[in-house]
């Protein structure tokens, strides 16, 4: 660990596969931005593999004052020792304050791995950070300037603040898709640092022998508007439905855990906690009883119908637009009435 | 031959069952009324040390940390195939953040012979799959975190496949490693009934204790010692007692334990209420709906 160090810097692990920046890091960025400037600090980035400077760019234009670049053929590929070890050896020798990473599977092999060996703190998936003010019981003594690293517990049924006194840096790893990815400013520029590194065979234990990567087979994260279904739908075949209204709409179909544990629809398609967190324009909920798992994933979006026989269904709670009655009848009744619609205009 | 697997298993509330039943009126949840389980991924670990077990012969450890009520998912798992379970219940281990607790799992399993440590992805209470890898870190061995598949185990080499958000790696590594298995590696099994009976019987000293001073509510505390210390020898000799070790046993550096050895602390709570917004009723007909959908495309909602 290190020292309570308050100059130090806030810093975003870059994570980039196959030369290509992951989106995490910079969703992260406009938040980072706010946190360095709070405390008056530079938010920096590190960025790991070889061959990878071309990508700072990027991170300069989404907000980055800095970018340390660790370039090393061992560093190619993505894996925990490695990776934790140039971390580790960074994190020493710079001492930035805050470190956060997205909280993708490498953002949560790697963190932890971190944490231990620093013996800092860490906290896993959060969906919001703010810097603020904290005062111990015993001593009453107020410690200010902290990072306040914000996520959900318990199945998403607590909110919990977590802080890091003295064991720093100060570390967390943000959920995915959690924050709007801010707009790059084509202008911006920063500064390079390069870091040399030496990696022994030991820091490699791994040896990948094949990887396949699919696409993912929806993107709910652009979708401007999601049609979702529950259980409630009943079967695989009345699954249908929602892909109708999907499609006359132009949007994109989604489901609850439930629904996709049933095998309606694959798991690309989950929104929740345990799926993908989305803010489209139009989130349509049907025979969604609304789960506090599944509004954590969904309560942000801008307008909410909900389609559902049950008259005290959770969703209702969170739904503009609330339509009791059998969706087998109403999402009919609502595609009808887009394509007349649309033939008009 | 053979290989020594040590389970990592927790005990949580089923934060996935939460129903009307378990809401308080203000929206917020009754934790202590949600029932307590084996974390779900955690049974997945089992399973894939019982396979290996299964396949190439060897010895299963399963270890727990908490309360002594924690002891009846060991019990679980000595119903499904487990050889041993050890029971880490100490006070002092209370308040652990991960790191602390990443930090007493880790003497424990230096205190066994391993050659795979196995742990479930994440436990649903914490959803923080972050003691696994430190776990991995302070034991110094490789970790192969999110396995979904054993491809293969030949002598001192492992072959899995791991889920990588988008896709799948198959990785090769010499043991020792540790895994963190996820809910899709494999179908945990059920509890064997014969094993069940044999194994209900198991308890571990603080279980054996609870339960004589409940029977003896007079007895004074030499009484209860004595009828404590009898009825675990009884339970040894059939192998029925389950292992109980505290931070002395495992020897573990209390400043890195519990309260003082957690870096993390909980600066607030809120519950989560569900936001009641200003929600408009729509009757289920065609006249309600087509008005819906023209308000929709007015706030331009819908192009």
């Amino acid at each position: 660990m290190i020292e309570v160090n308050r100059k130090g810097e806030v810093w975003i692990f870059a994570e980039q596969h196959e030369g290509r920046l992951e989106d995490t890091p910079l969703e992260l960025m406009s938040k980072a931005r706010h946190l360095a400037d709070t405390l008056g600090v530079p938010l920096a980035a590190v960025l790991l593999g070889d061959g990878v400077k071309g990508l700072t760019k990027k991170l300069f234009q989404h907000g980055a004052d800095k970018v340390y670049v660790a370039e090393h053929p061992a560093l190619r590929t993505y894996q925990t020792n490695s990776y934790a070890k140039v971390m580790y050896d960074l994190i020493h020798k710079h001492e930035p304050q805050i470190v956060l990473y997205g909280a993708t599977v490498a953002g949560r092999d790697l963190a932890p791995r971190i944490a231990s060996a620093t013996k800092a703190g860490l906290t896993a998936d959060c969906t919001d950070l703010q810097i603020g003010d904290h005062q111990t019981a015993k001593d009453k003594k107020v410690h200010k300037n902290l990072l306040f690293q914000i996520r959900p517990a318990f199945g998403g049924n607590i909110v919990a603040t977590i802080i890091n006194l003295d064991r720093w840096p100060q570390m967390a790893t943000v959920r995915e898709g959690v924050m709007p990815m801010p707009e790059p400013d084509k202008k911006r520029k920063g500064k390079i640092v390069e870091e040399k590194m030496t990696l022994a065979e030991r820091d490699l234990p791994l040896e990948i022998l094949e990887e396949h990567k699919r696409p993912k087979k929806v993107d709910l994260k652009a979708a401007r508007i999601i049609v979702a279904g529950g259980a409630g739908v009943g079967s695989k075949d009345n699954f249908k439905l929602i892909w109708d209204l999907a499609n006359c709409l132009g949007g994109a179909p989604a489901a609850t855990r439930a629904a996709v544990d049933l095998g309606f629809i694959d798991h690309d398609h989950q929104v929740g906690q345990t799926g993908t967190t989305v803010r489209p324009s139009l989130y349509i909920a049907v025979g969604i009883s609304g789960a506090i798992q599944h509004q954590a994933g969904m309560s942000q979006s801008q307008k909410i119908v909900a389609i559902n026989s049950d008259p005290e269904a959770p969703i209702f709670n969170v739904a503009h637009y609330k339509i009791c009655g059998d969706l087998n009848q109403v999402v009919p009744m609502m595609i009808k009435s887009i394509r007349s619609v649309s033939r008009i205009s | 031959m053979g290989y020594n697997c040590v389970v990592l298993i927790k005990q949580v509330p089923d934060t996935k069952r939460i129903t009307g039943d378990v809401m308080n009126d203000d929206g917020t949840v009754k934790r202590s009324a949600l029932p307590a389980i084996f974390n779900p991924e955690d049974l997945n670990a089992l399973e894939l040390a019982l396979q290996i077990k299964n396949a190439f012969g060897g010895h299963i450890t399963v270890i727990t940390m908490g309360l002594p009520a924690a002891s009846a998912i060991l019990r679980e798992s000595l119903y499904r195939g487990a050889d041993e379970a050890i029971l880490i219940t100490d006070r002092r281990c209370a308040a652990s953040d991960t790191l602390a607790t990443s930090y007493i799992l880790s003497c424990a399993v230096k205190k066994l012979d391993y050659d795979i440590v196995l742990c479930g992805r994440q436990a649903i209470d914490g959803d923080t799959a972050q003691v696994g890898p430190q776990i991995a870190e302070k034991l110094g061995v490789t970790q192969i975190t999110y396995v979904e598949a054993l491809v293969g185990l030949e002598g001192q080499t492992i072959t899995a496949r791991r889920n990588i958000g988008n896709g799948w790696q198959q990785v090769r590594a010499a043991l020792p490693v540790l895994l963190t298995i996820t809910g899709d590696a494999n179908e945990p099994r059920v509890a064997a009934a014969k094993k069940m009976m044999k194994y209900k019987k198991a308890l571990a000293p603080i279980e054996v204790e609870q339960k004589i001073k409940a029977e003896n509510p007079n007895a004074d505390e030499a009484d209860i010692k004595e009828l404590v210390e009898h009825k675990c020898r009884q339970l040894e000799e059939k192998g029925f007692l389950i292992k109980q070790w505290d931070l002395d046993v495992v020897e573990a550096d209390l400043s890195w334990c519990g309260q003082s050895g957690s870096p993390t602390k909980v600066h607030r709570i809120q519950s989560v209420v569900l936001a009641t917004k200003e929600t408009k009723d729509v009757e289920p007909n065609e006249t309600a709906i087509a008005d819906m959908i023209h308000e929709l495309i007015d706030d331009k909602i819908i192009a």
